[in-house]
């Protein structure tokens, strides 16, 4: 059995702490990249120049860079900001900029761009007869997104979501560098300590391939669900 | 204009020549490395793809296993493993290859080459098999042997199919490498960092470097949209 050096529970711990992070910024990205795609296929001039700008620039710059940025300077903005209230209405306001929320906040806005892109393309893909027909229904347009178009755009976008999944998943490991306490974290103090590189971080690398794994079936599992009335050629 | 340059730069307590230079030397090891890491790794990859693609599970299999493992785990993790581990190894520290991997560049190289060739190979090979078959019939029929094959028809044509993903490849690169700055190597990001912590001033480090990025990041969007357009030239509308 492999001896983890009393390490074990702090690297379990570690393991819960990455997939929550994974899961938060899962769920803010995802709804990041519904408003991004909506407002990319919007009339509006001013929204698509924002969505436009945003995926521009989160496509330059480096995840890491980007959570640097979040970390040292979310708590810098933070401090300016507890002065300027503590100035002007004299309520002490602080709050700690922790890894954690800096993680989440960047690895959240980095996939929002992606799934923006994978959204608008699944958009895209739906039938613009379905529409049509709602709006000949009567349907006010918050019905027509909820009722036709998320339904039938999430089958389209289903292998894109897959694939930025499995990105942000081995993403969530950077967050380590600005010190939250996740299992590459935890991994990297063990082996270091115990001066057992290979000991600690092989078995946090099949945590990680089995997290990919899983998914990987999961998501043929999904895909095989969302496309079950679909009759393909060949 | 360079007198305003100069009088701006004087005045500010960040932005002096010095920190200018650090810049500079960080992007150019920023560069350098992830140059030679695309390089050698496109040049492991391209036969590693065509082993992949042979039908004898065990040439093929090795291949898959080494790149679903590169794919399936974080690339920070195969950094720290090489970076920690080969100074681990019993006896190295004896070889000359003390004397290469001691410096973090090496083992940040070897990480990087070693992820980019699992990913190209997997571009590539997604290439190989998406050659049209009439193709390879031609070629059979003109008495082309495998090797022949290989090299005049389903190499070129593959690398025309495989220009656009592997352009996303090079730019997911060049973004992994900052992470080079964890194993203490001074690249872009790493001189950011340093200028961090001198000054206290994360806009200026961070925001100027992520300006640096995206500057690289244009010039390869730029430089990968020409080389398309010419290996698609004879797919061109005629009219277009």
């Amino acid at each position: 059995m492999l001896d983890l050096k009393g390490y074990g529970p702090a690297l379990m711990d570690g393991a819960i702490v990455t997939i929550e992070l994974a899961f938060l910024s899962l769920a803010l990205s995802v709804a990041l990249g519904l408003i991004g795609a909506s407002a990319k296929l919007s009339q509006s001039r001013v929204a698509k120049g924002i969505a436009t700008t945003y995926t521009t620039l989160i496509r330059g710059v480096p995840d890491l860079v980007m959570m640097l940025l979040f970390y040292y300077g979310g708590q810098v903005a933070v401090n300016m900001l507890s002065d300027y209230i503590w100035e002007t209405y004299e309520i002490d306001f602080f709050f700690q900029f922790d890894p954690f929320i800096s993680g989440v906040v960047t690895i959240g806005l980095i996939f929002g761009a992606y799934m923006t892109e994978t959204f608008r393309g699944a958009f895209l893909a739906v039938e613009t007869g379905q529409i049509e027909a709602a709006r000949a229904y009567g349907f006010t347009r918050f019905h027509t997104f909820r009722r036709i178009m998320l339904p039938q755009m999430l089958r389209h976008a289903l292998p894109g979501l897959g694939n930025n999944w499995q990105v942000l998943l081995k993403t969530t490991a950077l967050v380590s560098i600005i010190g939250l306490t996740d299992m590459v974290r935890v991994a990297e103090e063990a082996a270091k300590a115990e001066r057992m590189p290979f000991h600690f971080f092989i078995p946090v690398a099949f945590v990680y391939l089995a997290l990919t794994a899983g998914s990987e079936l999961f998501i043929k599992w999904l895909d095989k669900r969302a496309n079950v009335g679909v009759v393909q050629g060949g | 204009m360079p007198d305003f340059i100069a009088e701006w730069l004087n005045q500010n307590e960040i932005f002096t020549a010095m920190t200018i230079m650090e810049y500079w030397d960080g992007m150019v090891t920023t560069v350098h490395l992830v140059f030679l890491s695309l390089v050698i790794g496109l040049l492991v990859a391209v036969p590693l793809a065509i082993l992949r693609t042979v039908r004898n599970p065990f040439v093929s299999g090795p291949v898959w296993l080494y790149t679903y493992l590169f794919r399936g785990t974080p690339l920070l993790i195969q950094l720290y493993i090489i970076y920690y581990g080969l100074a681990q190894i019993e006896g190295i520290q004896e070889t000359f290859w003390w004397e290469i991997f001691r410096e973090p560049f090496y083992p940040a190289l070897l990480a990087f080459t070693l992820n980019t060739a699992a990913y190209t190979t997997e571009i590539i090979r997604g290439a190989i098999i998406s050659t049209p078959n009439g193709e390879i019939e031609a070629a059979k029929a003109y008495g082309m042997n495998w090797f022949m094959r290989m090299r005049r028809i389903v190499l070129p044509s593959a690398a025309r199919r495989a220009v656009q993903a592997y352009s996303n490849e090079v730019i997911f690169m060049l973004h992994a490498s900052a992470i080079a700055s964890v194993v203490t190597i001074v690249d872009l990001t790493g001189a950011a960092r340093n200028i961090y912590s001198r000054f206290y001033a994360p806009f200026d480090a961070f925001i100027f470097v992520a300006l640096c990025y995206m500057a690289l990041t244009f010039i390869l969007v730029f430089a990968f949209r020409k080389l398309e357009t010419h290996l698609l030239k004879h797919q061109r509308p005629v009219n277009g």
